[in-house]
Order: C-alpha cells, then sequence, then structure tokens
C-alpha cells in the first residue's frame, strides 16, 4: 500500500526535480564521486589486511631471531664448528625451547633471502616456480612449531654446510605444501627428485605451510624450501629460536649472555639485531598498515561529507516548499505522504549518482591497477555493497530534513507572508 | 565596502549558523586532508640538494642487453669495466663512483667492542660534489684515490662513540682488521633521500646514511663486497662466479657513477662521450647491440627510481579526490545559502546596487567563509600532522615538519576552493530579477 503510494508520486518528484536541476546534479555527482572514491579505496583496506592478517606458518607468539656476526678472517669450517657449538650452548638456555640457524627468517624482508627455481628435468628450458630457501636441520621443524605432512625429518648426521658462493646441492630437501603442488600439481611430490643449479635432490618431506622471507609478493611468499645445512657466510647468520612462555626478555636476555660468553668470534648487536616475530610483522606489513589506516580514516570523512551535504540540502528545499507542502497537507495528504516523498525523492537523486558511480569507481579501478601494481581487479560486488551503503546513508540523512517537512502544518497555505 | 560585506557575510552567517558550520567544517576537513597528504610528499620528494641537483648526473651503459633488461632501460648502476673506464676517461671536472659496505669497527686501542657499521666505498671528488659538510679534516685527495690508500672519513656519530666528539683527524681506525688513518669527521649529515647510492642499494631512500667512507680503489683492492643485490645478465640475475678477479671482469652491475656538469654544452658532450663508449664496445665486440645510454640528473633520477613511496603518492591522490568531493557539496549548500537571500539581493538591487556589486559582496561572503574554514583547516592539519606517526612508516613521519609556508597554503587554499565553489552560485545570484522579490504575493 505505501508502496503503490509512493511509486504513483515518482512523477510529481521527477518533475520537481526537473526545477532543480543544478542542484540535483550537484548531489548526483556528489555520490557518483564518493561511491567511486570509497569503493576503491575500501577495497584496497580489504586487500591489504587480507595481504597483512596472512599467518607465516609459524609459532609466531614465542619465536625471535638474533643476528650473529663474525669477526673477520675465519672460514668455512670455523664457521660451521661456530654455528655446531652456539646452537648446543642456545638449546640448553632455561626457557629455549628449541633453536636452529638459517639465512634470514619469515617476514625478514627484501634483501635477506636465497631463491632458486627448482626443475623438474635436468636440460628443461622454462624457468621452474620461484622459491625461497631457508638453511635448516633437524631442528628446524621443532623451533617454528611447523607441522610436516608427509614424508620425514631430516637427521642429524644429513645436515652439511653451504657459503653465500656455492651452487646448493643437497641430498634432499623438505618444501611447503604449496610449492610441492606447483612443481606435482598431481600431488606426486614426495619422494620425487627436482634439479636445482647443483644438482638433482629429493624431496623428503612435506610441511603444511612455511612463508619465506619476502611478504610482498601474491602467490609466492608460502613457496619455501627446507634445505638441510647450516649457513656459513663469513658475514654472520641468523639464529631462530623458541621460547617455552610467551615472556621473551628474559630469555632474550639469557640466550645473548650465552652467546656472549664466547665473544671474540662474534659481533652482537642487542639493540637492532634481536628481532622478535611480532616486530618483524609489524615492521614487514608497516605500509600496507599505514595505507589501509589512511583509506579507512578519508573513506570514513567522506561518507560524513555526503550525508552532511544531502541533509544541508534537503533542508534547503524543505525550506523552499513550506508553502507547497502546505497546500498538498491542507488537501488531504498525510504525514506519512510527506515523508514518503521525500525518501524517494533521496532515493532516486542517489539511485541517479549511483549509476554514474559504479561506472566511475570501475574506471578508477583500472586506473590505479595502472599505476599501483599489486592492485588485483576490484569484482563489481564492492561498488554494488557501496551504493547499498550509500543508499542508506541517503535514506539517514534525509530522515532529520523529511521529518521537519511532515510536521508543516496545512494551515501554511492559507497564509500570505 | 570590503569591511562592509565581511560585516554582511558574518551577519547572514549568524541567521543560518547551521549551514554556515556544516560548510566551515566541510572545507576544513578537506583542506586539512590535503594539506596532510601534501605535507608528507613534501617531505619524501623534497630536494637533498637543491643549489646543485641539475648539475649532478647519473650515468648508464646498457650492458645487459634487450633479453636481460626491462622496457630497454639499461640497468641503473654500472659494471666494473664500465665504472673504470668511465672514470678513468675523466670527461668531466668531478666525478665519483661508488658503492656500498658493511665493516667490521674495532677502535685501534681494543677498547669499544667490535661493531658492525654501514658506509660507502667512494673517491675523492665525492665529499665535493655533494656538497658535505666537514666538522674536522676534509676528504681525501686524489692522489690517494690512484695510492689505494687507507684513509677513511668517518661520521660524527662515530666519532662522538669512538672519540667522545673530539678531533680525532690523523688517529687509527681499524675496519676489517685493517688499520686506516681518520682523514676527516663528517658534521652531521643525512641526505633525505639517501639520493648518492640509490642506484645500488636496497635502501628505499629513507635510511640514514652511513658511518664509513673510505676509498672506492682501497674497497676494491680489499676484494670488499657491496651490500646490496647485484643485478647480473644471467639467467638466476645472481653472480655466476665466486672468485674476485671473475666478478670484476663480469658484467654483473653494481657500481654507482656520478658526474657533475655544469653546463647544458657540458651535458650534450658527456651524452656523446657515452655514446661513443658503447659504440666502441659494440665494434670490440663486447655489445652485441646499439648503443643504449642514459644520462639523467639528480631529479630526474629520483622521479625514474620513484623514489617517492606509494603510500605518499597514493594518499595524494585520495586526499585531493577528497576535497574534490567537499568542493561540489560546497557548491550545492552555497547555492541554497545564496538563493534563500534572493529578496535581500532584490532589495539591493531596486535601491541601485550594480550586478559587479552583488558580485563582490557574495565572492566576499565566500572568501569569509574560505578564511575561517582555513584557520579551522590549520588546527586539523597540525592535528593530523600530530597523528602522522602513527599513519606513515616512522622512517617517513620523521621528516614531515610544519612550517609557515604549510600554514600559509592551508589557508590560501582554503579561500581559493571556497572562492571557486561560490563563482556558481553568485552567478545565479546575481541573475536575481530585482521585481520578482519585491513584488507584494
Amino acid at each position: 500500500m505505501a508502496f503503490t503510494r509512493t511509486f504513483k508520486q515518482l512523477r510529481p518528484i521527477v518533475a520537481a526535480l526537473g526545477r532543480h536541476k543544478v542542484a540535483t546534479a550537484l548531489i548526483v555527482l556528489q555520490v557518483a564521486l564518493t561511491l567511486a572514491v570509497t569503493s576503491n579505496a575500501l577495497f584496497i583496506v580489504a586487500t591489504r589486511i587480507v595481504h597483512l592478517s596472512r599467518p607465516t606458518g609459524t609459532d609466531e607468539a614465542h619465536i625471535f631471531v638474533i643476528r650473529n656476526g663474525w669477526t673477520i678472517g675465519q672460514n668455512a669450517t670455523q664457521i660451521d664448528a661456530n654455528i655446531r657449538t652456539d646452537l648446543d650452548t642456545l638449546r640448553r638456555v632455561p626457557g629455549v625451547g628449541d633453536a636452529f640457524s638459517s639465512y634470514g627468517y619469515p617476514l625478514a624482508g627484501d634483501g635477506s633471502y636465497i631463491s632458486v627455481r627448482p626443475k623438474l628435468k635436468p636440460d628443461q628450458k622454462a624457468r621452474g616456480p620461484f622459491a625461497m630457501i631457508y638453511a635448516a636441520d633437524e631442528h628446524t621443524i621443532n623451533t617454528l612449531g611447523i607441522s610436516l605432512v608427509a614424508g620425514r625429518n631430516f637427521r642429524p648426521d644429513e645436515i652439511t654446510t653451504f657459503g653465500p658462493n656455492d651452487k646448493i646441492s643437497p641430498p634432499g630437501i623438505i618444501i611447503t605444501r604449496s610449492l610441492a603442488d606447483k612443481l606435482f600439481p598431481d600431488g606426486s611430490a614426495l619422494g620425487m627428485t627436482v634439479y636445482f643449479p647443483g644438482g638433482p635432490t629429493r624431496i623428503m618431506g612435506i610441511i603444511a605451510s612455511l612463508q619465506g622471507p619476502i611478504s610482498m609478493t601474491r602467490s609466492s611468499d608460502g613457496d619455501s624450501v627446507l634445505v638441510p645445512a647450516h649457513y656459513v657466510d663469513p658475514d654472520g647468520v641468523w639464529y631462530l629460536l623458541r621460547t617455552d612462555a610467551s615472556d621473551m626478555k628474559p630469555v632474550i636476555a639469557a640466550a645473548l649472555k650465552a652467546l656472549q660468553a664466547r665473544g671474540g668470534v662474534r659481533v652482537l648487536d642487542p639493540k637492532n639485531g634481536v628481532i622478535t616475530m611480532a616486530q618483524a610483522r609489524e615492521r614487514a606489513y608497516a605500509t600496507d598498515h599505514s595505507l589501509a589506516m589512511l583509506m579507512s580514516i578519508v573513506s570514513g570523512l567522506l561518507l560524513l561529507a555526503t550525508a552532511g551535504g544531502i541533509v544541508g540540502l534537503s533542508s534547503f528545499w524543505v525550506s523552499q516548499r513550506r508553502k507547497q507542502i502546505g497546500i498538498r497537507r491542507s488537501l488531504g495528504a498525510t504525514t506519512g505522504d510527506i515523508l514518503r516523498y521525500f525518501h524517494a525523492e533521496n532515493f532516486l537523486i542517489v539511485g541517479g549518482g549511483i549509476v554514474l558511480g559504479v561506472l566511475l569507481a570501475v574506471l578508477a579501478n583500472l586506473g590505479l591497477m595502472k599505476i599501483f601494481y599489486p592492485l588485483p581487479h576490484m569484482p563489481l560486488y564492492v561498488p554494488l555493497l557501496g551504493a547499498l551503503l550509500l543508499w542508506l546513508l541517503g535514506q539517514l540523512a534525509v530522515w532529520g530534513p523529511a521529518r521537519s517537512a511532515a510536521k508543516v502544518s496545512p494551515v501554511v497555505a492559507i497564509r500570505t507572508e | 565596502m570590503w569591511g562592509y560585506y565581511v560585516a554582511l557575510a558574518l551577519r547572514s552567517s549568524a541567521r543560518s549558523k547551521a549551514l554556515t558550520a556544516l560548510v566551515i567544517v566541510l572545507l576544513a576537513f578537506g583542506v586539512s586532508a590535503c594539506m596532510v597528504s601534501y605535507a608528507v610528499f613534501r617531505a619524501t620528494t623534497s630536494d637533498p640538494l637543491p643549489a646543485k641537483s641539475s648539475r649532478l648526473y647519473v650515468p648508464q651503459v646498457d650492458n645487459f642487453g634487450p633479453s636481460h633488461i626491462w622496457q630497454n632501460e639499461p640497468p641503473p648502476t654500472l659494471s666494473y669495466t664500465d665504472a673504470m673506464a668511465l672514470w678513468k676517461a675523466h670527461k668531466t671536472s668531478r666525478q665519483t663512483v661508488l658503492y656500498p659496505a658493511a665493516w667490521q669497527v674495532d677502535s685501534d686501542d681494543g677498547l669499544t667492542p667490535a661493531m658492525s657499521m654501514n658506509g660507502d666505498a667512494v673517491t675523492a671528488d665525492f665529499f665535493a660534489m655533494f656538497d658535505v659538510p666537514f666538522r674536522f679534516g676534509s676528504g681525501w685527495t686524489a692522489n690517494d684515490d690512484v695510492q689505494h690508500a687507507t684513509v677513511v672519513v668517518i661520521s660524527r656519530r662515530l666519532n662522538d662513540k669512538l672519540f667522545g666528539g673530539q678531533n680525532s683527524v690523523g688517529q687509527a681506525i681499524r675496519l676489517d682488521g685493517h688499520i686506516f688513518r681518520i682523514a676527516g669527521v663528517l658534521e652531521d649529515w643525512n641526505p633525505k633521500p639517501r639520493f648518492f647510492d640509490l642506484g645500488t642499494s636496497d635502501n628505499t631512500g629513507f635510511d640514514d646514511a652511513g658511518d664509513i667512507y673510505i676509498p672506492f680503489t682501497r674497497g676494491i683492492a680489499m676484494q670488499k663486497d657491496s651490500t646490496t643485490y647485484n643485478g647480473c645478465p644471467t639467467e638466476s640475475g645472481v653472480y655466476d662466479t665466486s672468485r674476485w678477479d671473475a666478478r670484476l671482469t663480469s658484467e654483473c652491475a653494481w657500481i654507482d657513477a656520478w658526474v657533475e656538469l655544469a653546463t647544458p654544452a657540458d651535458v650534450d658532450r658527456y651524452r656523446e662521450y657515452l655514446r661513443n663508449y658503447a659504440g666502441q664496445q659494440q665494434r670490440l665486440g663486447r655489445f652485441s647491440w646499439a648503443p643504449n645510454i642514459r644520462l639523467r640528473n639528480l631529479t630526474d633520477w629520483m622521479a625514474y627510481l620513484e623514489v617517492t613511496p606509494r603510500t605518499t603518492s597514493l594518499s595524494m591522490l585520495l586526499s585531493a579526490s577528497f576535497l574534490l568531493i567537499v568542493l561540489v557539496n560546497v557548491i550545492g549548500l552555497m547555492l541554497a545559502r545564496f538563493m534563500r537571500r534572493a529578496p535581500e539581493i532584490g532589495i539591493r538591487r531596486a535601491l541601485g546596487a550594480s550586478r559587479a556589486a552583488i558580485y563582490r559582496q557574495f565572492l566576499i561572503e565566500g572568501a569569509t567563509m574560505g578564511f575561517v574554514g582555513g584557520l579551522v583547516g590549520v588546527a586539523l592539519t597540525l592535528l593530523g600532522l600530530w597523528g602522522a606517526g602513527e599513519l606513515f612508516e616512522p622512517k617517513i613521519a620523521r621528516l614531515v615538519h610544519v612550517d609557515a609556508s604549510l600554514i600559509a597554503l592551508t589557508v590560501l587554499l582554503a579561500v581559493a576552493a571556497t572562492v571557486v565553489s561560490a563563482l556558481y552560485p553568485t552567478w545565479r545570484a546575481a541573475q536575481t530579477q530585482p521585481a520578482w522579490q519585491i513584488k507584494v504575493n
């Protein structure tokens, strides 16, 4: 009933809007621009939040990393001996659950990873999938708190060494599920042989997930390889430690103290050289975080501004039309009719803005994809959701002015000013 | 007359408080969002050497070939072969080649524990070319470069740490175990962006400058590796060798080069030299492609490497669209405000006011509101910049600062934006027919 009555009003509403072309066009334009900007901004927020809340697959709350530089003049054999002694020491520090040494750590960022493109055949011309290497040993799985879903862990006697200039050729490797699926889509990865630049190697285990040191790609961040070796770089090595309790401070202090007992071989930086996974996460995703915050704040302000504009202009129209409203009321229109009139009018105007706005939103997304590279296509439901939001916002904004219009008394019609 | 119009504007504002407040608040938010973004944008795009940026050039030579480069752009750095050829040709008064390196530092007395510190291996001209300020002593000589001298220039920070801030020129420190004589101590010098090793460095441009500068030739003689990623024209993109002399003769690119060219004629001459050099390498059979060279000045170089963080550009774009939407909004509200005063306009016109007078009155009214909006906008901008530390990455947020020009620009933008949005409403107001408005209904 109410609906048909509203529907019958549409023609006079459109006719009335024709008399306020510019003001109507301004609201339509404003709604369109708001829709285009907010749907793109909120879409970017959503992609960033999805990106930055990805788990690394590790027990992040209990892991920290120590950067251990070697004093100059030590050869690979000495460094390997140092690492073995250090790991023995660290694993015995009270509060430390387990420890291993590697190059890089999850969320370390650009510049601290070793990559490999494993091939299926030795003479394969095509490039293999991009993967990141962690130096690992038999304690790695336990330290990171990751789970082995197939195959077996490394044995202590399998742990060798490799340096920055060596071509890696381990006897066996453990890889993540996602990399296994990329190499062998039929799921037969376990036990298969793949080819590294240094030679063939066998996939002896598969872990559920483990993010590599970099955190900015969309598809390769989870493709990691564990190589059973100590990384003997004369520059230094990273020790990854897992604590038993969540209070890491005393454990960090104890671990540093234990390392400093043999201080002559190493250079430690207690201030910048110790990083908890929580800090690494904050640092790795700082840009994404700031982008998401910024976009949300401006989108919120934008919606408020548009609502404010609708309130302002609707109030003005109501005050202009007091006389007509009075006449309609005295001719039998109910307060409900008047209310519906203004809500329907707003619905129409915002609707016009939405049609234009969805178009602009899609165009803006295409433009942004060109400038800001890792941005996917915006699915159409995003601007449509935005449209729904704006319709609601418009109805809410016009509610106040419409109520004051409905309160206009019929007697206004016969008053001369 | 102007004062009278301002008074009229204030009086009419007092009559429609809600509408006026709405316009002012909208303007203030729109303008301050723009200014906060602009302040960050300005900090990240600022010219690190305004006096010289147009004279400093980065030469690039394509030694990778079409199949190993992207969009036909030569690698951002030079191979050792090309860097040395350019440097030894000495085609300009000042030039430098450099690469970033990290060092283990011990003081000669052995009292301070070993530290790992960053710096760059540079040539003698580096300090003069980039206007590097010295606290004590000076850089080294061109002869030191030739002699692979073990001299070092250290930062003020390192000097404070090792020598308690005393003049340490002539003293010795150990870098990777080798004794170096201190030739100079820098003043606080931390150019933003850190432009000089942008090509090699994976610093985004906003990391701090290092603490140690040694002669490039000494770094090479010590077989000191660069700290950052080095591009090579191989399938894997990394070194295919571990031997130092093989690296020096390889086509891997890892050295930043700079030349100072004072006049456009010098620039043309140097570009010609680069082209000839690449042509000569082609004739020698080293390059199997036509000369592909670039010579960009500092400003273009920063633009080419996209030093400005994406977040900054995106927030600039976003806040500009915010201001645009606010302005559309303000046009509508101004239109309502002015049309409501049709009777007043009618009477003023009937009493002899010209259309021009109506234009003046309403544009001044717009400017007045813009001014007030600008003042509120300044307050919001200050608030926003105070919160910028939360919004932007710390190493960028710390560069942002407020100055008089930013405040003046805020008010100016608010006034200009309001006057522009008042144009159409004012035109409509000036069209008011006096007779229609003053006739008794």
